[in-house]
């Protein structure tokens, strides 16, 4: 292939992703782009995001049409200097062989369970670098919060993401429903998979769970990156945690889920689904119920980590949306004393979702 | 973590897990003992096509029935002992031999709560195999649903993955009025992505497993993998079409129904069913009723004609709605 020629294909955003539909095209044939510019919208049975574009050039060819599904790897676009000739493009797409598609078997199951204390836990491994990251969702989250984050960083770290105590595919109950009890799960899945320190990444109710692990075993933390997290001020939008414990259809529960994020339309109908079906589990209403009740007592975090965090001299980088409609990003501005503190415009609580890009680059800024 | 699942064990896993959580809930039929690891004959069953397999070695021949060859007899005892406060799970294993059980069902299990004021409750689920392509001829291939559809007292669940199969029969073991639970033979191997753990979905909400916008395919049972393949097809021509699948016949989620059409404009209702007082005609009606502004088109009920189901394996395959029939109609009703 000429070296000339870039292409644009569809991306794999996450292991499980294998096709995606093109919603809208955000270029037309003859643009010119830079890095970084977002090219098309793609809409997976997860989540939406745009393409962006990893190479400059002008956009000479657009291949994948609106409202159609491509399997991952499908070219969709080319890129090229404008110094070169059509007849080289018609060329290189006369003589362009599609990627055979990946085999199912080539696709590890990178979940497995650990049996703690608490009971069993599921948690997803991915990459084989020295450096080890844990990524610990929020309240009502599960590991696949982090796709787009895991499957960003696992070239460069030893990811693990796990599933809290009455979380995703983990046991539904708790030893200890506060943050000290969840720091402890997080320090037993430490000394049962062997690993004795580590970078770990918190979003909201997570972000306080890693503080909390810190403050417990500051020797076993590296860093902290939290996003949107708890454990840095008082407010909580409670309404939001009643209505989702308490939802039990897509249409009660959509307004909620919408809160989430900036654009709600993110928030599509296999999120919804895949929640409802975590949902829907045996003891998981009973379990979040308990866990509201005891981190969020009253309607407000039951408790500050800054000035114990703080003591620990752990690193720390914060990240809040700047329209986090759950836990306002004012919290993570009282940080700045002691943690590395960035606020991103345009942005719900979602934040390593909506804006995964700067998300990672700011994870590994801090994990190394 | 994908865990991979039959329908037919996502079903024997529902009722194990029930029964391990409630000692009421027993199991009552024909030939369902089996699987216990005992010699010969013990062994040989678990139900025809062995979905309660295993079962009497882990809750015993108190609580696995294994019933008389008489209908009439066993399902009667279930609705009896439902009524005095156990839930039994009778297995009818096809459920074209309701038949011969007809007043049990439909004037006692579906009546005792109106009849007593309210003060009764009958808890029993009566599951069986329903549906053509098994070869089994006339008398063991038809898909009833509408029947019992149409009589108040009954709820009726037809799934169409091992998901929705267990969620659904757990919670028809909890719903404390009589459940017809109907299970397509030719989607016991089916496969699905199934958590071990209870999960349990709610009686009425249709699910949605493909968005698209410009035609609605309503359907159920095998007819959704059917309406999925038609839309398929019906992609590559750029046609986007939406498959509705309901799950549940009675209580039924018009609303999810009526979303779909107010936003495609156009209506494919497809029943395995014969035609007449079919679930596609009542879905029609429905929606002509309450969404009639909203279509563009006529809607169109893809179903089985109005005869007994073939045994000729040649006239099978033609008698039940095949996803070429299904596209053809969608193509249709956009000219």
């Amino acid at each position: 292939m000429s070296d000339t020629i870039k292409q644009v294909v569809m991306p794999k955003w996450g292991l499980s992703m294998k096709e995606g539909k093109i919603t809208k095209w955000l270029v037309s044939e003859g643009a010119t782009v830079s890095v970084g510019d977002e090219l098309t919208e793609v809409e997976t049975e997860k989540i939406a995001s745009a393409v962006e574009a990893t190479d400059a050039g002008v956009v000479r060819r657009i291949l994948g049409e609106v409202d159609t599904i491509y399997p991952v790897k499908t070219l969709l676009a080319i890129i090229a200097d404008a110094s070169v000739p059509d007849s080289e493009i018609d060329a290189f797409l006369a003589s362009y062989v599609p990627p055979a598609v990946e085999e199912d078997e080539e696709v590890v199951d990178i979940y497995s369970t650990v049996t703690l204390p608490v009971g069993e836990i599921r948690y997803a491994k991915y990459g084989s670098g020295d450096k080890t990251l844990i990524f610990i969702h929020g309240f009502g989250g599960d590991c696949d919060n982090w796709l787009f984050n895991t499957s960003g960083l696992a070239d460069q770290f030893s990811i693990y993401a796990l599933d809290l105590p009455g979380h995703g595919r983990s046991v539904k109950g708790f030893n200890d429903a506060s943050l000290s009890g969840m720091a402890d799960v997080i320090l037993s899945f430490m000394d049962a998979l062997s690993i004795d320190s580590a970078n770990l990444i918190g979003h909201s109710m997570g972000g306080a769970i890693s503080m909390k692990t810190a403050i417990k075993a500051p020797k076993r933390v590296k860093s902290v990156t939290a996003f949107g997290t708890a454990g840095l001020g008082a407010d909580i939008n409670i309404d939001y945690i009643n209505g989702f414990i308490g939802s039990d259809s897509r249409r009660e529960i959509k307004p909620f889920l919408e809160e989430l994020f900036f654009d709600a339309g993110l928030v599509s109908r296999q999120m919804i689904d895949d929640i409802l079906k975590y949902k829907r589990l045996d003891h998981v209403p009973e379990s979040l119920r308990e866990l509201a009740d005891t981190v969020f007592k009253g309607g407000k975090q039951s408790e500050n980590l800054i000035d114990a965090f703080k003591a620990t001299g752990i690193p720390m980088t914060a990240i809040h949306g700047a329209d986090d409609k759950i836990i306002p990003a004012a919290h993570s501005e009282a940080a700045k004393s002691f943690a590395k503190v960035e606020i991103l415009a345009g942005t719900g609580h979602m934040a390593q979702m909506e804006k995964s890009k700067e998300a990672n680059a700011l994870i590994a800024a801090q994990a190394k | 973590m994908a865990r991979n699942l039959s329908m037919k064990d996502a079903i024997n896993e529902a009722l194990d897990l029930e029964m391990r959580r409630d000692p009421t809930v027993i199991i009552m039929g024909e030939d369902i003992a089996g699987g216990a690891g005992a010699q010969g004959e013990e062994d040989a069953w678990g139900g025809v096509l062995g979905v309660t397999k295993g079962l009497i070695g882990k809750y015993g021949a108190n609580r696995v029935m294994d019933t008389p060859l008489s209908e009439s007899a066993y399902i009667g005892a279930a609705v009896g002992a439902a009524a005095c406060g156990l839930r039994p799970v009778a297995e009818l294993m096809f459920l074209d031999f309701m038949g011969v059980c007809f007043d049990q069902i439909f004037n006692q299990a579906a009546k005792f709560k109106y009849m007593f004021g309210g003060k009764a409750q009958t808890p029993v689920v009566i599951r069986g195999m329903v549906g053509g392509g098994f070869r089994a001829a006339a008398q063991h291939s038809q898909m009833l649903t509408p029947l019992f559809t149409h009589i108040p007292g009954l709820k009726v669940v037809c799934p169409s993955n091992a998901y929705d199969a267990k969620g659904l029969l757990i919670q028809s073991i909890r719903d404390n009025d009589p459940v017809i639970f109907c299970e397509h033979k030719n989607l016991y191997a089916s496969m699905a992505d199934v958590p071990a753990e209870s999960y349990t979905i709610p009686f009425g909400e249709a699910a949605i497993p493909r968005e698209g916008k410009h035609v609605t395919i309503v359907a159920y049972g095998l007819m959704v993998h059917r309406a999925l393949e038609a839309a398929e097809t019906l992609s590559k021509e750029k046609i986007d079409v939406e498959v509705v699948d309901l799950r549940t016949l009675s209580p039924i989620d018009l609303d999810t129904i009526i979303e779909s059409v107010e936003k495609t404009g156009h209506l494919v209702a497809v029943d395995e069913a014969n035609p007449r007082c079919s679930i596609a005609a009542d879905v029609i009606a429905s929606v002509t009723e309450h969404a009639f502004k909203a279509l563009k088109s006529a809607p169109k009920a893809i179903t089985a004609p109005h005869t007994p189901v073939p045994f000729t394996p040649v006239l099978e395959d033609l008698y039940i709605p095949s996803a070429e029939r299904i596209a053809d109609a969608v193509r249709k009703q956009l000219k």
